[in-house]
């Protein structure tokens, strides 16, 4: 499993389609002034130049730590842009801010970015060595702004292609799209896509206040399985005409799933999500949450429709509150000898 | 200074940002070959994998660094190096008075047949003396090595931000030590 790689080149970023590996950081850069057109391109052959070699289980030029790098562990490195690296660049971005939701309680240290570097890999070591190595290659360009690390399940753990459980016990992406319809969903015909990064924090101390049955009429789904409240495997899809004994919907019209539903495929998002845990207060109180990392071709058109739905009615957002929040285009990938953004900023 | 100028005329001009270096890479393979460059000459009798420069502020000196690969039956021995950046000097490190310093590599780099040659921070180097012009992280430096039998080898290195390499400098005669 350590020895386990991604390939890098090729005409879409890697990092997004393939199953998540265990561990992620999210690592955001703000640009210094004066880091320009000219300097971006400087900055992105080094970090790609890293990237490249680092995912194939090779040293990075200059690696002071070589024997860090042997390990890959399916390791990937994405770059997301944000607004003001195109500002920076002098060009359109492709993407925009979110408009403002009346959930959202955001935190700037968790929100915004010039430039994203998504490190996943199933050992958190080598996730360690590869920020360490891109953070030092990005330093003459870019500050760290906030990084943000997350993890799920590991293929030792539960196999591969498993929904991932959050900290509040739910399966979290059943909805995803699959198969073809990921290309509809996800990828522009130039190999680019878009993320929303939303750091939402899982309120658990509220939800240990809920017995079995108002967790799941919150989420609209099973807790142990996943299933429709309508259903009775993970995958079936949910009825939405469906009638309890009481006569009302079996799905409620406020759950979760009810107020998230897309059916069109080019609606819908491809959720890669990560748990986050840091340390309890002195009362005992968690510091935990979802790192809710989103693809899909256009924000506007596909993820804001979902996320305004939610914000105006889910029952969910009793117990999840948003902290942090930022988007970034996904440019496409790079062939051998090339590197990332070569086609904006070269 | 001791580098004679006549070495400077001969050489490709820098390629600096925005080229994306895609010309180094052509014909490599591997990802661990992505910044390499074949070697140019005709002779073609000794390339160097993972080529990289330490960035450095106009003046100040730096290094390049990578693995000399010598897949030939015979012994090569590199004599001299030139880049359009610098005055440049073969340099080794060596023990003096308990201390590691570098020092010109007396006779060159000499690869046996069938191996390599490591030039690493520390180690056997390519000591670029006074650099016209900042070389900025992600730059491109050109370089060409001269063997003993007057072939040459170009490449190009790019620039990494590097803390590490600052080692002090014993020119072995009356130059100040300029590490920095």
């Amino acid at each position: 499993m350590g020895t386990a790689t991604v390939p890098f080149h090729g005409p879409r970023q890697a990092g997004v389609a393939q199953d998540p590996p265990a561990h992620a950081a999210f690592v955001a850069f703000t640009l210094a002034t004066g880091t320009d057109r000219r300097a971006l391109g400087r900055m992105l052959r080094l970090l790609s130049d890293d990237a490249a070699r680092l995912t194939q289980g090779t040293p990075a030029l200059g690696d002071t730590d070589a024997t860090l790098a042997t390990l890959p562990a399916r390791l990937s490195v994405t770059f997301g842009f944000g607004p003001g690296l195109y500002r920076a660049a002098g060009l359109a971005s492709p993407v925009a801010d979110l408009p403002k939701f009346p959930i959202d309680r955001l935190e700037k240290r968790w929100s915004g970015g010039d430039l994203l570097l998504q490190i996943c890999s199933d050992d958190p070591l080598t996730v360690a060595h590869t920020q360490r190595m891109l953070v030092k290659d990005a330093r003459p360009f870019a500050a760290v702004r906030w990084v943000q690390q997350g993890f799920r399940r590991s293929p030792g753990v539960q196999a591969p292609g498993h929904t991932q459980r959050n900290v509040l016990g739910q399966l979290d992406g059943t909805a995803n799209p699959r198969g073809a319809e990921v290309d509809t969903a996800v990828w522009n015909p130039d190999g680019s896509t878009t993320l929303v990064l939303r750091r939402i924090r899982a309120e658990i101390e509220k939800w240990d206040l809920l017995s079995g049955t108002d967790k799941e009429n919150a989420t609209g789904r099973r807790l142990a399985s996943g299933a429709p409240l309508s259903g009775t495997g993970e995958h079936d899809e949910p009825d939405f005409t469906a009638l309890d004994d009481a006569g009302l919907p079996t799905m409620p019209d406020y759950a979760h799933v009810t107020r998230a539903r897309v059916t069109d495929p080019a609606q819908k998002i491809l959720r890669r999500p990560y748990n986050y845990d840091g340390v309890p207060d002195a009362l005992g109180r968690p510091d935990a949450g979802l790192l809710f990392a989103s693809y899909q071709r256009d924000i506007a058109r596909q993820f804001v429709p979902i996320q305004q739905r939610l914000a105006d009615k889910d029952l969910l957002n009793q117990w999840i509150t948003p902290i942090g929040s930022a988007v970034f285009a996904v440019p496409p990938g790079c062939p051998e000898g090339g590197w990332i953004g070569q086609q904006a900023l070269g | 200074m001791r580098i004679p100028i006549r070495a400077l005329l001969t050489l490709t001009v820098l390629a600096l940002a925005g080229c994306g270096g895609t010309g180094a890479t052509a014909g490599n393979t591997t990802p661990s070959n992505a910044a390499a460059a074949p070697a140019t000459s005709s002779s073609a009798v000794l390339t160097i994998k993972d080529p990289w420069v330490k960035a450095a502020k106009a003046g100040a000196m730096t290094a390049a660094f990578g693995v000399l690969v010598n897949d030939t039956a015979a012994e090569v021995t590199v004599v001299s190096a030139e880049s359009p950046a610098s005055p440049m000097e073969l340099h080794e490190m060596t023990m003096k008075g308990g201390k590691m310093v570098m020092q010109p590599k007396q006779g060159g780099f000499v690869i046996k047949a069938k191996s390599t040659h490591e030039l690493n921070p520390g180690g056997d180097h390519l000591m670029l003396m006074k650099p016209d012009a900042e070389i900025a992280a992600g730059d491109e430096v050109s370089f060409t090595l001269e063997l003993a039998d007057g072939s040459t080898v170009a490449f190009t290195a790019i620039a990494k931000p590097f803390a590490g390499a600052g080692e002090s400098y014993d020119p072995g005669m009356s130059m100040p030590s300029a590490a920095q």
